[in-house]
């Protein structure tokens, strides 16, 4: 599915990714942890194809086709979805006319059918149930005003009805009451499938106690330091980052996820 | 690529009304004096009293100076270099019916997109089309007349209805109120002319459509409507030019009178030749335009401001009777070298007067965008209210958005609310989009049509959808 091959890449001429390997294949979940600033956001505006972004060496193949090559909205469209640290707003468009037109921007792409404006609404506000947002949601404008959690949830929304083959998820567990978080995971649940993965990244076990990883990784000053299964993030809520950043444990190109 | 890149790597768009009408026209020579206003009055078979009203403006505008207090740059204009009256030559006997006019004419109009044959109309929608100095022909007259309704050019007004003429022409944007007003005054070759008798809901959308085709020709056209008693009627102007090099002159004067509990909705969908991405070329557009309501009317300003090198405008409300209501809804985009200064006036005389104003203006590329309003609460407007909302919208990082909201209130009583914003479509949300699939067009255009949102439901409705289409074709390329 993703295969991400020796990973440099600078922001402002400064270098951020220093040589990042990961392997995601289908039907996966990894958790990507480490310390503020070592790189987390970056690798996924870097993935998704934010501009100022520069890629100095290495390959990121999906679905075995050179990702970097693609501008942002195409690999939306072929499938990459990307919930952000950060939601911003977009006051005056609805919600609802944001989707559909997201939605028909992907199948057309897709070559499927499009909807019709009944069957979008009643798929808007099925989606909107499981995220447990009222309808009035998809009126007002994109996250405009929405609170924190609502803003995260929305994305959770948006990822629901697009049905992207990689979900990228930036901290989308930050700032979330209990309850909101239980949403969140149930959404990620919800589209888990065999050919559908998830790369969370994320600060707390708590989001990986609902929805189990297979791998977790911990990125540190722009390298993958550590690897290892679902246990390796109750470790790091132990001891935190302090004993892996002295220096890398275990050469991180000859990890295999 | 930084922002700035990405937002002006195809800022120049393409203007789909620019091409030029090949017939054979009669122009005057450049050049304004006496003579030629004579000779203007002569050709339009004007009675003694508008020649004499034209010659009395004529000698008050040379008095005048050219006014410079807008925030928009541009060279001086020579007047004799500009020629005041040119018309097709196939327009010397006025045809009667569609099935006169120079097909080439009517191409032109069809092209633009224009309703012609009154069987394949717009539903319901008459239209005056002016075509440089002269009304090519308006449509739906006699079913107009059949409820009374007068619908025909200014210069048939002139002449067929002399005594509306020397009661309202003028009373509303006096011959001397400025300079190009004046201008104006002394040279007006056609326009519209409406008057909706008392107690008539007029029965269709009425419409002018304005289009410059002949080089160095200035337009000034004047419009008047007269809503009598407790009348109503809905009335849109639309405006284009051929793409030429050289600048252009656009002085028109646009005068509402709504009487006791009569209501005007005038909006206008304005898309001169914006010139091209280095400010070459384009429409100079200095319109007056007002309206003056009595005891309970309303007069309603729409407009879709999208074209033009430089436009000057401030539609305005006399609020004269006591609980009558003025609104004004503005978009106005200035892009590549455009440089807008427009706003509105609402000048409450009567009690319990209110007014609202609604703003959005959009600067992209090099563009520079004025709001310029002034809300006057005068010492009787007892229990008066006004509204304002100014919205700015920045796309990239070379243009700029001006804010000149004047407000003297001299009634302790009247409310002054005034709210402004100013936002900017930031790389953050066009990164959203495309991070949901979609282009940075599309996304741009979303936006924007989301900014407008509050102006264009004041539309009528088939005119909201072109104008949404206007404003993204000249939004094409703001990004990339
Ligand atoms: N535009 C920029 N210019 C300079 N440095 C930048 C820029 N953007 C990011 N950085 C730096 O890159 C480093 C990595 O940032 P990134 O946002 O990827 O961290 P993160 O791992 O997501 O952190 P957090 O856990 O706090 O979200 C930080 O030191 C940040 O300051
Ligand atoms: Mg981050």
């Amino acid at each position: 599915m993703l295969k991400i091959a020796n990973l440099r890449a600078t922001v402002d001429d400064k270098e951020i990714l220093k040589g990042l390997n990961i392997e995601v294949k289908p039907g996966e979940v990894h958790a990507i942890m480490g310390p503020n600033g070592s790189g987390k956001s970056t690798l996924s505006n870097v993935l998704a194809g934010r501009d100022n972004y520069h890629t100095t060496d290495g390959t990121v193949l999906f679905e075995g086709k050179d990702l970097l090559t693609l501008a942002p909205e195409e690999r939306a469209r072929e499938g990459v979805f990307l919930a952000f640290q950060y939601p911003v707003e977009i006051p005056g468009v609805s919600n609802l006319e944001f989707l559909k037109t997201s939605l028909e921007c992907l199948h057309t792409h897709q070559n499927k059918p499009l909807l019709s404006a009944v069957e979008f609404m009643k798929l808007a506000r099925e989606k909107c149930k499981l995220v447990d947002l009222d309808t009035d949601f998809l009126k007002r404008g994109v996250n405009e005003g929405f609170s924190g959690g609502e803003k995260k949830r929305n994305d959770i929304l948006q990822m629901l009805m697009l049905e992207p083959t990689l979900c990228l998820l930036d901290e989308t567990d930050s700032g979330l009451d209990i309850d909101a978080l239980k949403v969140v995971a149930d959404g990620i649940n919800a589209l888990r499938s065999p050919d559908r993965s998830f790369v969370l990244i994320t600060h707390y076990q708590r989001l990986l106690d609902y929805v189990q990883p297979d791998f977790v990784h911990v990125l540190v000053d722009g390298q993958i330091v550590k690897s290892g299964g679902s246990e390796l993030a109750l470790e790091l809520e132990e001891k935190g980052y302090s004993w892996l950043e002295s220096g890398t444990e275990q050469p991180a190109n000859s990890l295999k996820a | 690529m930084s922002e700035s890149n990405v937002i002006d790597e195809h800022i120049n768009s393409g203007y789909d009304a620019g091409f030029i009408t090949d017939i054979e026209m009669q122009t005057f020579d450049p050049g304004l004096d006496e003579n030629v206003i004579r000779k203007i009055s002569a050709k339009k078979n004007e009675p003694e009293f508008m020649l004499q009203w034209r010659l009395d403006a004529y000698q008050q505008w040379l008095k005048m100076e050219r006014p410079d207090w807008a925030h928009v740059k541009y060279p001086e204009i020579d007047f004799n270099s500009i020629a005041y009256y040119s018309s097709p030559k196939s327009q010397e006997d006025a045809p009667k019916s569609l099935d006169e006019v120079d097909p080439e004419l009517l191409r032109t109009y069809e092209k633009l997109g224009i309703p012609l044959h009154e069987q394949a109309t717009l539903a319901g929608v008459a239209v005056d089309m002016v075509f440089d100095s002269v009304s090519i022909i308006t449509t739906f007259k006699e079913k107009l007349a059949e409820s009374g309704v007068i619908f025909c050019s200014l210069s048939e007004a002139v002449i067929e209805h002399p005594e509306l003429i020397k009661k309202y022409l003028g009373s509303v944007v006096p011959i001397n109120d400025n300079f190009y007003s004046a201008l104006n005054c002394a040279v007006f070759s056609d326009g519209s002319f409406v008057y909706i008798p008392k107690g008539v809901k007029c029965p269709m959308e009425l419409s002018t459509y304005f289009r410059i085709n002949e080089m160095n020709t200035g337009q000034f056209e004047r419009t008047l409507i007269i809503a009598d008693e407790g009348s109503y009627v809905s009335y849109l102007e639309g405006c284009t030019a051929p793409s030429r090099d050289e600048n252009q002159l656009h002085g028109a004067v646009v005068e509402l009178v709504a009487l006791k509990g009569a209501q005007i909705k005038y909006s206008t969908v304005q898309n001169w030749y914006p010139g091209d991405v280095n400010g070459k070329g384009g429409i100079y557009n200095f319109v007056t335009k007002r309206g003056v309501c009595h005891t309970d009317a309303k007069i309603s300003w729409t407009q879709v401001e999208t074209g033009s090198a430089i436009t000057w405008k401030y539609p305005s409300v006399i609020l004269l009777g006591d609980n009558s209501v003025g609104e004004f809804y503005s978009v106005a985009l200035a892009r590549n070298a455009q440089q807008a200064d427009t706003g509105t006036k609402m000048i409450h005389l009567g009690r319990n007067t209110r007014s609202t104003i609604i703003s959005k203006g959009i600067s992209a590329g090099k563009g520079s965008n004025t709001y310029r309003g002034l809300v006057n609460m005068s010492p009787k407007a007892e229990g008066a209210r006004n509204f304002t909302q100014c919205d700015s919208l920045l796309i990239g990082d070379q243009c700029a958005a001006h804010t000149f909201p004047y407000i003297v209130s001299k009634n302790p009583s009247a409310i002054v609310e005034h709210e402004a914003t100013t936002s900017k479509v930031s790389e953050d949300q066009l990164f959203l989009c495309q991070q949901r699939g979609i282009d940075p067009e599309k996304a741009v255009s979303m936006i924007v049509n989301g900014f407008c949102k509050s102006v264009f439901k004041e539309l009528p409705m088939e005119f909201a959808v072109e104008a949404g289409k206007l404003l993204e074709v000249s939004l094409e390329g703001s990004v990339g």
